[in-house]
């Protein structure tokens, strides 16, 4: 019996299993092979559509199923929380104190927000990384009768790059309509030396903050949050009042895998850009090329959960998991990986909102960067049926 | 700055193999894990980095000891001023 171990039923995780059991729907009749999703909650979220709940235009109930209901028939769910995974032993430890043997491990464990990492976060910057807190936005936005908005982002990586700059454009949007925009300052404070890491993106959106009259702060990444005087802190000391802050908090890879000795502390997975499989260190020693840092034979990572340069998108993971599904099948069948998801090649694909009802489409991989087409309302349409047909495509393998 | 003016670096930040902006991005945290007076190096093969990381110690306020270009990758050096 080969088992197949899934740690994390998010996009990357649920995909992954149910692609894989596709390709062993045999060997798992026969009782030959297995594939398990391991979940803490055995729900699984829709986390693009916080951002639309902060902007009035979705509810929390719709953005959650039972993982169950995602998972081909094949596939066996443990709700369980993942403790300690032991490469040597090819075990993973769960929190109700049993034990699961793997032949393959997939790690889909994804990233967190970590905001108790910066002081008064909590009590003074809003964000949309849950359900929760894109609500309160919701009814910050409400109550806001004018006065400064800043937009920062407290640490790279984080979910969703361009959500912060789809935010800042929705929200101006927003207030033009509701009357408030000559009684707002917007400021959007990117931490880099330009509006987003991608530079062929970067030149899209500038001219839409300089048009839409949002105030753009370069190399400013949030550092500090004085509460008593509402006013943040960048990393480079300079000081941006607020009344209403929202902010991207800081975000790290699952405990778990820093625990278990898989990621250093940031909890960002090393991984093989092409095959996806873990590297047995997160990076090389002098003299040694990354290509000789010895990788797990049966151990991979994707989505979230990676430190490859891509984004933090269930796009990415989307693009991922017939890959690691195809070298899992492979290994667990005794045959080479094949076809045309032997390699991941950096695919990626995500909508972009700049608002009045307008998108964009950003599609990329390792060797093109992406060449955004001019925003109009098709690619904002787009994403809107995307998100609604979502539970039906994606993570069935539809799409 | 000279090489042999260099004074000496209390840490390195091997960023290479890192892409934009994970060089600066790593800096800044070694940056905020250090005292002053501290000499940091960074090492980085993003090309972005020499023009970036320079910037971002101007701004911050920090003291920009100097750029050189080594085999294959560039180092920057910076003293944390505050």
């Amino acid at each position: 019996m080969q088992h197949v171990v899934v740690l994390g039923g998010g996009v990357g995780g649920t995909l992954t299993a149910n692609l894989t059991a596709r390709k062993l729907k045999s060997r798992i009749a026969k009782g030959e092979a297995k594939v398990t999703v391991v979940d803490a909650t055995g729900q699984h979220a829709y986390q693009p559509g916080y951002m639309y709940i902060a902007m009035g235009q979705e509810r929390a109930d719709k953005l959650v199923r039972p993982e169950k209901s995602l998972l081909d028939g094949n596939v066996a769910l443990v709700v369980d929380g993942i403790e300690r995974i032991d490469t040597a032993a090819q075990t993973v430890a769960l929190a109700s104190g049993a034990t699961l043997h793997y032949d393959q491990l997939v790690i889909a464990t994804g990233s967190r927000i970590v905001p108790e990492e910066l002081a008064n976060f909590d009590g003074e910057a809003h964000h949309f990384y849950t359900a929760e807190a894109a609500a309160k936005l919701r009814v910050a936005l409400d109550s806001f009768t004018g006065g400064k908005i800043v937009i920062g982002i407290a640490g790279i990586p984080y979910k969703c790059p361009p959500a912060p700059l789809e935010v800042a454009f929705l929200v101006e949007s927003e207030l033009r309509e509701r009357g408030l925009r000559d009684t707002t300052e917007m400021t959007f404070l990117s931490p880099i030396n330009r509006a987003f890491t991608i530079e062929s993106v970067s030149e899209m959106a500038t001219p839409i903050l300089g048009e839409k009259g949002i105030r753009l702060e370069l190399l400013a990444g949030v550092g500090e949050i004085d509460a008593e005087r509402h006013v943040v802190i960048t990393d480079a000391f300079e000081e941006h009042p607020y009344d209403l802050l929202i902010c991207v908090p800081p975000h790290r890879g699952a405990q778990v895998v820093v625990d278990s000795g898989l990621a250093p502390k940031s909890g960002w997975l090393p991984t093989d850009r092409h095959t996806l499989q873990v590297k047995t260190v997160a990076k090389p020693g002098p003299g040694v090329a990354d290509a000789d840092v010895p990788r797990y034979a049966n151990v991979y990572a994707l989505g979230d959960a990676t430190d490859l340069p891509l984004s933090k998108a269930g796009s990415t993971a989307h693009f991922e998991a017939p890959v690691v599904a195809e070298r899992v099948a492979a290994a667990v069948l005794g045959r080479q990986p094949g076809g045309k998801h032997a390699s991941y090649e950096g695919k990626v694909m995500c909508f972009f909102e700049v608002g009045d009802g307008k998108g964009t489409l950003l599609q990329f991989d390792y060797e093109h960067p992406p060449t955004p087409p001019k925003p109009n309302r098709i690619w904002h349409l787009g994403k809107i049926v995307f998100n609604k047909t979502y539970w039906h495509t994606v993570p069935k393998g539809r799409v | 700055m000279t090489e042999a003016a260099t004074p000496q670096v209390s840490r390195t930040i091997d960023a290479r193999g890192s892409f934009c902006p994970g060089p600066l991005m790593e800096l800044i945290r070694g940056i905020k894990e250090s005292e002053v007076g501290d000499v940091l190096s960074v090492l980085s093969t993003d090309k972005g980095s020499k023009t970036d990381i320079p910037k971002w110690i101007g701004k911050a306020g920090h003291n920009l000891i100097g750029v050189f270009t080594r085999d294959g990758y560039d180092e920057i050096i910076v003293e944390k001023v505050r």
